[in-house]
């Protein structure tokens, strides 16, 4: 049931991922873009990563999605599309060598022999994983208090920045 | 092959390399930053993948916590890249980074 639907849902994302770089209409792109963000959340409730999954839909279909299209709109160029520059060939190379060497290293890899991980906090399968991240984001002794601080600091660093950005200067 | 963690990390490969293939090849700005979001996602499935399926019977949560920080910091740089992206749009007319070469030497 579950690899069923891992498969269908790898192939479309696989699929809205090419089409992202394939398209010529870069509005297009960003609309297919957001639907592959809506398919990697279905691959979470695959990992049994419900909250992943809807932080995912808010965050990437939601709120990038959204400025992505409102980016396009601002700057578009109709008569350009979405072309290719003249790195098109050697980046492919690049691309594909690159995704030979990690498919080698990821099925040579012996993954079941990774042990002493008991510092972590660990759940049961098939559970709602919303209060046990809390555990592991906010435990006292392992948890990742310092890390959430600064994501806050650098969330309002690139709010003030944002801002000052695209202010009219003149 | 017994289905588990290398399909999701095969997955989360295929998806960086289209990701990193666009980023490298493409002209327009906006449609960079757009195959950067693809390679973070890419690697937000391994991290998944790996916090299910390195313990057996169990959800190892430490990947799910390193997830949500990848999209925080993910929303941040999608914020300011598009601030740039606009502000190099309105001095120049253009989103074609092989126009935007202001600091070539």
């Amino acid at each position: 049931m579950i690899e069923l639907a891992f498969w269908i849902l790898a192939l479309i994302v696989v699929g809205t991922a090419a089409a992202v770089v394939l398209l010529r209409d870069i509005f297009r792109a960003a609309l297919l873009l957001i639907l592959c963000f809506f398919t990697v959340a279905g691959i979470y409730i695959t990992l049994n990563a419900d909250f992943l999954a809807a932080v995912q839909v808010l965050i990437y279909a939601g709120a990038i999605g959204v400025l992505l299209i409102f980016a396009i709109m601002l700057t578009r160029n109709l008569k350009e599309g979405n072309p290719f520059n003249r790195l098109k060939l050697p980046a492919l190379i690049v691309a594909l060598l690159f995704l030979a060497t990690v498919i080698g290293v990821v099925v040579s890899t012996n993954w079941a022999t990774v042990t002493g991980v008991s510092q972590a906090v660990e759940m049961p399968v098939d559970q709602p994983t919303t209060g046990y991240i809390a555990t592991a984001l906010f435990d006292q002794s392992k948890g990742f208090v310092l890390p959430f601080e600064i994501a806050s600091v650098l969330l309002l660093a690139a709010l003030i920045g944002a801002i000052v950005l695209v202010k009219d200067r003149s | 092959m017994h289905f588990g963690l290398e399909h999701y990390l095969i997955l989360s490969a295929v998806m960086f390399s289209i990701g990193l293939y666009g980023a490298l090849a493409k002209r327009n700005a906006v449609a960079i930053l757009m195959c950067i979001e693809i390679m973070l996602n890419a690697v937000n499935i391994a991290l998944v993948a790996f916090s299910r399926y390195l313990v057996p019977n169990a959800v190892l949560l430490t990947g799910q916590v390193f997830a949500i920080f990848i999209i925080t910091v993910a929303a941040a740089e999608a914020a300011v890249g598009l601030a740039i992206i606009i502000a190099i749009y309105r001095s120049r007319q253009s989103v074609d980074v092989e126009q935007a070469d202001l600091m070539k030497g």
